[in-house]
């Protein structure tokens, strides 16, 4: 059982943050982003975030795994048909990587390789079934595999999106398929957790908050008019706007996403955006 | 129908450099209505490539280009014009270019792009709906295609990135996965939330597809 596996069925609140693997072959700069990390209980690694072509999140991960972290390896259906995203699973199993997070993947038209075709084959509620599938020794084809992988599958959720009977109607399919944790999306405001987590708190699947530092209004504007199911609320953009210090308030902010954490859910994701020093201060109660 | 539109004048100059006379031949079913391949277009092309030098040994309109032996038995009629041509300028869809590829041993250039097969809102506005992939779940999606509308072609639901009930991919456009759930609870019922759908069987979307019916009209 992953070290974060083991936490979430204790019912510790855990906290994780995520790295990218390079646009290049120098994975040095992730390992050392990763060392940052090291009081985390779970580093995701990204897999071509954005819909931008980098290294392999696998490889990465493998990396990560062999300096003691316990990585995320993040999966999506945009680059690869079903027979790579199980080979890659195999893979992945084989190299001691066990957490995984299941994502459909954003859209190629957000990166740099716009004119590559999506592959889409699966959603990810489907690939999540084939991750069950294959733990049970059977690939997607119904044949037998010689030794069955372990996994501890996630998914992602957006308790913000409306309307939000919609994404609990996901939400149920994802669980139903072997979802055994959630990252959410970030969230900002209280009311919206609020009701998700009213709905979401009978299937008893462990829910981790994704946490984002706003660094000032600027980024938080970019945020809003360009990454998918974000949306930063006026009020926030306006505490950003007034700061004397943006930077100090998007810490405020973001130690009470974890505060909310602390009282609805099982841990926090913290995306900090090369301000992991200050995460200290964000998991302060 | 299938919805086209020209190559740009600098593309088609090129492409057509290396010929002297040439044979256009349009098409009066789609190409005519996405205004590509009908009389008037045809006859525009010829203006504009005798105004660069080339040579026009003739020109015809299929009724359906995308008809094999019909297309064979009109260019038959044209042979000796055809003869003269260097090469054959087509404005149809990439299946009536290949009607006449089948049936001439002449080059053919392709002088339009074809998009898809779409449905027609109003002069000019053409609209993708269906993506022909063989395994159709209509009936459960309340009549709105999840393969098509979803930039993601996603089966079981929206993905993360609705905003405001828009598509990331596209903000102009709504979510289909929206589309379909109010639909369905207009229709109060569940449809296909009721159920995990599997993957899509792309064995279905053999290619090149090939479909033949007996006297009776069922599937050979």
């Amino acid at each position: 059982m992953s070290r974060l596996a083991d936490k979430l069925a204790r019912q510790q609140f855990v906290v994780t943050a995520e790295i990218a693997p390079p646009k290049g072959i120098d994975v040095a700069p992730a390992l050392a982003k990763a060392e940052v990390l090291r009081d985390m209980d779970a580093i995701n690694v990204t897999d071509n975030q954005g819909a931008c072509m980098r290294m392999s999140p696998l490889v990465l991960s493998r990396l990560l795994v062999e300096q003691g972290f316990d990585p995320i390896l993040q999966i999506t259906c945009r680059d690869r048909n079903r027979m790579a995203l199980q080979s890659d699973l195999l893979g992945a199993a084989a190299m001691g990587i066990e957490n995984l997070l299941l994502l459909t993947g954003d859209h190629p038209k957000f990166g740099d390789h716009k004119a590559s075709r999506p592959v889409f084959d699966l959603d990810s509620v489907q690939l999540l079934k084939a991750v069950e599938r294959l733990q049970q020794g059977v690939d997607m084809a119904g044949k037998q595999l010689s030794e069955a992988p372990h996994f501890f599958s996630g998914a992602a959720v957006a308790p913000a999106a409306e309307p939000q009977a919609l994404t609990l109607k996901k939400f149920k399919k994802k669980i139903n398929c072997g979802a055994e944790f959630f990252q959410t999306q970030a969230v900002f405001q209280r009311t919206q957790l609020e009701s998700f987590i009213a709905e979401a708190k009978q299937f008893q699947v462990p829910v981790i908050l994704g946490v984002l530092l706003l660094k000032n209004v600027r980024m938080a504007n970019f945020l809003n008019k360009n990454i998918p199911g974000v949306q930063v609320p006026q009020d926030l953009l306006q505490r950003l706007e007034d700061a004397v210090n943006p930077l100090q308030e998007g810490v405020r902010i973001a130690r009470e996403m974890v505060a909310l954490a602390r009282e609805f859910c099982q841990g926090v994701h913290l995306m900090t955006f090369g301000q992991e020093n200050l995460i200290p201060q964000i998991l302060a109660e | 129908m299938i919805i086209s539109t020209p190559k740009g004048r600098e593309e088609l100059a090129a492409l057509l450099a290396e010929y002297h006379s040439l044979y256009i031949i349009g098409c009066g079913a789609c190409a005519t209505v996405c205004k590509v391949g009908g009389e008037d277009e045809v006859f525009a092309t010829q203006e504009w490539l005798e105004e660069n030098g080339h040579e026009v040994v003739g020109s015809m309109v299929l009724e359906e280009a995308c008809h094999i032996m019909r297309a064979a038995r009109e260019l038959r009629r044209c042979k000796a014009q055809i003869d003269e041509a260097d090469a054959l300028l087509i404005l149809s869809c990439g299946a009536g270019v290949q009607s006449i590829s089948n049936c001439v041993d002449k080059r053919v250039l392709a002088g339009v792009n074809s998009l898809f097969l779409g449905n027609i809102r109003r002069f000019g506005e053409f609209e993708e709906k269906c993506s022909l992939c063989g395994d159709c779940i209509l009936s459960e999606t309340a009549g709105i295609c999840p393969v098509t509308n979803c930039a993601k072609g996603m089966l079981n639901g929206p993905c993360g990135g609705m905003e405001d009930g828009h598509c990331e991919a596209d903000e102009l456009r709504d979510c289909a996965w929206l589309k379909i759930y109010q639909r369905l609870e207009k229709q109060r019922r569940h449809g296909v939330f009721e159920r995990v759908v599997e993957p899509k069987d792309w064995a279905k979307k053999f290619k090149p597809g090939q479909h033949r019916l007996d006297k009776n009209g069922d599937k050979k």
